[in-house]
This record gives structure tokens, C-alpha cells and sequence, in this order.
């Protein structure tokens, strides 16, 4: 845990904070981008570039604008008088401690799991850029294209949702 | 002596840093590296600047700037320091803090671009394995300060600008990453170092750059679109078309704050140009084997400052694209040829050497081109113009 970790950690978390609290919703979105960031900069303290340069390409160069995009066309940028905050942001916490805590379990066990002699966690592997193209191209090469499959169906189902609104308003 | 010659800013980088005590010589020698990135390339702007305005007199018949220095020159240096000197308004519904950051960020990820271009044999700031993953990671980025701009403005020409330019970006964004994958697939690696080098061969004295391949060709001219409609410059240049929308998501920015717009659209326009010339025009190698004495570096300058040149010629010549146009070019004529271009490299991979892989890729590109511009212009009614107004 170095001084970097905490920095990138008080950002990340600032960021979070900040994407619930702000009234103006365009502002959270923008704190949203902040704690992407801060996510990013995380993988590229623990050497992973792939992940790091990822992180940011999808979260802020396409969600972020899409987040943005929602926003304005949905005329959701004038802020309620009543604020902001849900009725039932009770269950939003349960929910929310639910995930964090089966996410925390899945991250605490996954440590057991990696391969390397016992009791030496410190020996992290070395993953390059290469070893990850290889992985995605050979073993893995089938869940990738199921994946893509997948993504190119939602894509087409949302061209199609799309263009029967656009000739209802006609 | 060539050597020397070569490496000159290398060598000199190292004798600077020399003189400090050796546990602060890394840190040293990288803070140079971005200082001299950082005045070096906003004095090209002031460069560029100058021969844009000088060369779109040119072609539209009158003189440019010639009042300043000799033949204008000192013109920029002027119009700095105007800009300097001049009020910063910011609208008073505007929202203080998401306008004075957007021209911050966008010029901070403009320049981060910078960090992975070779610009010379050894002259790289972070050779990552990942380069090109982290240059359009950056370039991503920009798209958000732009958005931050035209949102905070609080003027529906800044909104508007930026709605488009993001539009314009995102479209572009996807031809853009699709035709620098054929360049990954063959060289097999994302280190833009490793790129410039499997380009550095020659043969009978000529280089093997991949435009000089037939979906390098292609893939170059797809980059070259993408890259012009990335930068917002003409032909498309709608997300701040003076006739429609003032000046677009910047309209409400004046003094040092529009300079920093400015200069970010000139330093998008130098990093996007340098990642096309390390990608398809070999980076810093000679362009025939026996110039190889000449300075790697005043290959990369060279290259660059002649695809500044290039920009500057479209803009002068060609008209604006409008919206509906710009879109359908984007996803209906670029991606398909991009994705096409993306089977014809693999195919180039595995038909091994020798001259029948040039015929039947070149073939397949030709054709699908032809193909794909008759079926279009096929579907076209060109008629007597018609008119449409808002309603």
C-alpha cells in the first residue's frame, strides 16, 4: 500500500461520493467519469496496461458520453426542486452492500485460486499485452465470439427498436 | 558523425541529465522529455498557424498575413499575446467550473498523445507495449472535454456544436481504431516502436511502408478520412460551422481559454497526423534507402509538417459536408470498406510471399469500392432541387 494507492483510492472514492450527492445530474455524470479514472489509474499502479487503457477507451470515451447523451435527450438536466434523492434509497444501500459484499467474497477467494507456490502471494505473473491476445485467440477464442455475437444482436435489435419510433412519429 | 547527428537529442538529453546525482536521473530525463514536448510542439502550431493563413490566402487569392515580421511571420507571436491580454468572459448562467475545465482537459489529453509517438530512432517518451491501446484511449478522452465545453456554455450553439462534434467523433471514432487493426494484425504487436520497425526494411532501395500494400493503401486513405473528421476539420467541420452555429461548442470562450482550444485542435491535428505516419507512412525511416544518413527525426518532422500541409489543402478546396451526408459516409461507406480491409489483411497474412496475394487483394478492394460507390450512386435520384423547411 503506497502513498500512490492512497491518492488514486481518495480520488476514485471522492469521485463515487460525488456521482451520488450532486444535485445537477450532468455534474454527477462528470464525477462518474472521475471514479472511471480513478479505476483506470488503479490497473495501470498494478501493471495492468491492457486493462488500465481499456477502462478508459470503453468507461470514458464511450460511456461516459453515452451517460451524457441519456441525460440531455431525456431533458433530465434541470435539477427537481424536491432534490434528488430517491424514496427509497434504503434498499438502493441494502442492494448496494449485497453486490460489494459478494464482490469482496469473489476477490478474497480468488486469491487462493491463482496459481504459484503457497504462501507467496507477493509473486505476481507477468501479463503482457501479447499474453492476453493469445489467450483471447486461442483458448478463449469461443466465449469471444459468443460474446460478439451477443453484442452485435443487441446492436441490431436497438437499430430496430429505434427506427419503429422514429415511422410511429411520423 | 551520422550517428551523432541522429541521436543528437538523445545524446544531448543524457549530458543534461548527467550533471544530476544518479537516483534522480530517470526522473530527470523523463520531466525533459515532456518539457521539451511541450514547448515544441505549441511552437510548431505558431508554425503551422502561419502557413495555414498564408496558404488558404494563397489559394483564395489574396495575400494572408503580411504586416507582422517579414512575410507575417511574427503574426502568431502577435495574435498570442493578444489573446493573452484579453478579457475572460464567462456567461453568467454558465456553469464556473465545468467551463474553465473543459479547454484544461482537453489540451492535458491532447498532449498525452504525444507520450507514445516515436518521433526520431530512440526518441520515445514511454515505449509501452500497449502504445497505440493508450493513444486512442487518450484521444477518447477529448471527447468529453469537448461535450464539458458546449454543455457548460449554456448556449444552444455550444450545445448544439457539441452535440454534433461528439456525434461526428464517436462515428469516426469506430473507422478510426477499425483501420489501425489491420496495421496491429500484421506487424502482430500495439508498440508503435515495433510498428516504425517492421516498416524499416527496403528492398532494390525502396521502402516497405505499409501504404505501399494494397490494404495499407486503403487502410491509409480510411485513416486519412477518420483522422480529418476526428479533428473537426473540413470538410468536416460542422461542429462549429461559422454560418450555422457561431464557432460551435467553443463560442462562448474568449482570451487564453479560446487559445487553448485552438492550440488543442492544432496538437490534435499534429498527434493524429504523427500516429498516421508512424502507422502507414513508416514513421521516422528514410524514404529511399540511400537517404538513410539524413536525421530520423527530420524524416518524422518532415512527414508531419506535409500532412499539416495536406489538411490545409483540403481545407482550402473542399466544401462542408452536412450532418445527415456525414453520418451515412461514416457508417455506411467507411465502416463497411474498414471491416472489408480487415479480412483483406488477414488474407495478405496467409497467402504468404510473391505476386498473387497483390492481384487478388488488391482485386477484392477495387472491386468492392466500384461496387459499393455505383450501388450508391445507383439508388441516388439527382433531381431538381428540392427544398425543405423547419417547421
Amino acid at each position: 500500500m503506497s502513498v500512490v494507492f492512497y491518492l488514486l483510492a481518495a480520488l476514485t472514492v471522492a469521485g463515487g461520493l460525488a456521482a451520488v450527492m450532486l444535485k445537477n445530474t450532468v455534474h454527477c455524470a462528470l464525477a462518474l467519469t472521475v471514479a472511471f479514472a480513478g479505476l483506470a489509474l488503479f490497473f495501470l499502479d498494478l501493471d495492468a496496461q491492457f486493462a488500465g487503457f481499456a477502462q478508459i477507451l470503453v468507461y470514458i470515451g464511450a460511456v461516459a458520453i453515452l451517460v451524457v447523451f441519456a441525460i440531455l435527450l431525456t431533458k433530465g438536466s434541470e435539477t427537481p426542486k424536491e432534490g434528488v434523492y430517491s424514496r427509497n434509497w434504503l434498499a438502493g444501500l441494502a442492494i448496494a452492500a449485497g453486490v460489494f459484499a459478494v464482490l469482496g467474497w469473489a476477490v478474497l477467494q480468488s486469491a487462493r485460486v491463482l496459481p504459484g507456490p503457497e504462501g507467496t502471494p507477493t509473486a505476481t505473473p507477468v501479463v503482457t499485452v501479447l499474453d492476453i491476445g493469445h489467450a483471447l485467440m486461442g483458448r478463449y477464442v469461443l466465449p469471444l465470439e459468443i460474446v460478439a455475437l451477443l453484442l452485435t444482436a443487441a446492436l441490431i435489435g436497438a437499430v430496430i427498436v429505434a427506427m419503429h419510433e422514429k415511422e410511429g412519429a411520423k | 558523425m551520422i550517428e551523432k547527428a541522429d541521436q543528437i537529442f538523445v545524446l544531448l538529453q543524457h549530458w543534461l541529465v548527467s550533471f544530476l546525482p544518479a537516483g534522480l536521473q530517470p526522473v530527470a530525463g523523463v520531466l525533459l522529455s515532456v518539457v521539451v514536448i511541450v514547448c515544441l510542439f505549441p511552437a510548431l502550431f505558431a508554425l503551422a498557424v502561419w502557413m495555414e493563413r498564408k496558404g488558404l490566402g494563397r489559394i483564395q487569392n489574396r495575400l494572408g498575413p503580411n504586416r507582422v515580421g517579414p512575410f507575417g511571420l511574427l503574426q502568431p507571436i502577435a495574435d498570442g499575446i493578444k489573446s493573452l491580454t484579453k478579457e475572460d468572459i464567462v456567461p453568467r448562467s454558465a456553469d464556473a467550473a465545468v467551463h474553465f475545465l473543459a479547454p484544461v482537459v482537453l489540451v492535458v489529453t491532447v498532449f498525452m498523445g504525444f507520450a507514445v509517438l516515436p518521433m526520431g530512432r530512440n526518441m520515445v517518451l514511454a515505449d509501452m507495449d500497449a502504445g497505440l491501446l493508450f493513444y486512442f484511449a487518450m484521444g477518447a478522452s477529448t471527447e468529453l472535454a469537448v461535450f464539458m465545453a458546449g454543455w457548460s456554455s449554456r448556449n444552444k450553439y455550444s450545445l448544439l456544436g457539441a452535440m454534433r462534434a461528439v456525434a461526428q467523433m464517436i462515428s469516426y471514432e469506430v473507422v478510426l481504431l477499425l483501420s489501425s487493426v489491420a496495421v496491429v494484425m500484421i506487424t502482430g504487436s500495439l508498440s508503435l516502436t515495433k510498428i516504425v520497425e517492421a516498416q524499416n526494411h527496403y528492398s532494390w532501395g525502396l521502402p516497405h511502408w505499409y501504404i505501399f500494400t494494397p490494404w495499407g493503401c486503403a487502410g491509409f486513405v480510411m485513416y486519412a478520412i477518420a483522422a480529418t473528421a476526428e479533428t473537426n476539420r473540413s470538410p468536416f467541420d460542422l461542429p462549429e460551422g461559422e454560418s450555422e452555429l457561431v464557432a460551435g461548442y467553443h463560442t462562448e470562450y474568449s482570451g487564453f481559454k479560446f487559445a487553448l482550444f485552438f492550440l488543442g485542435e492544432y496538437l490534435a491535428m499534429f498527434s493524429i497526423s504523427g500516429l498516421g505516419t508512424t502507422l502507414f507512412l513508416g514513421g521516422w525511416s528514410a524514404p529511399f534507402s540511400w537517404l538513410g544518413w539524413v536525421p530520423s527525426w527530420i524524416w518524422f518532422f518532415s512527414k508531419l509538417m506535409l500532412s499539416i500541409f495536406v489538411f490545409i489543402w483540403m481545407r482550402g478546396t473542399l466544401p462542408r459536408l452536412r450532418q445527415d451526408q456525414l453520418m451515412n459516409f461514416a457508417w455506411k461507406f467507411v465502416l463497411p470498406m474498414c471491416l472489408l480491409n480487415l479480412l483483406v489483411a488477414g488474407l495478405w497474412r496467409f497467402m504468404g510471399d510473391g505476386w498473387p496475394r497483390w492481384v487478388v487483394c488488391s482485386a477484392i478492394l477495387v472491386l468492392a469500392y466500384v461496387g459499393m460507390g455505383w450501388g450508391e450512386m445507383r439508388r441516388k435520384h439527382f433531381g431538381a432541387r428540392s427544398y425543405r423547411y423547419a417547421e
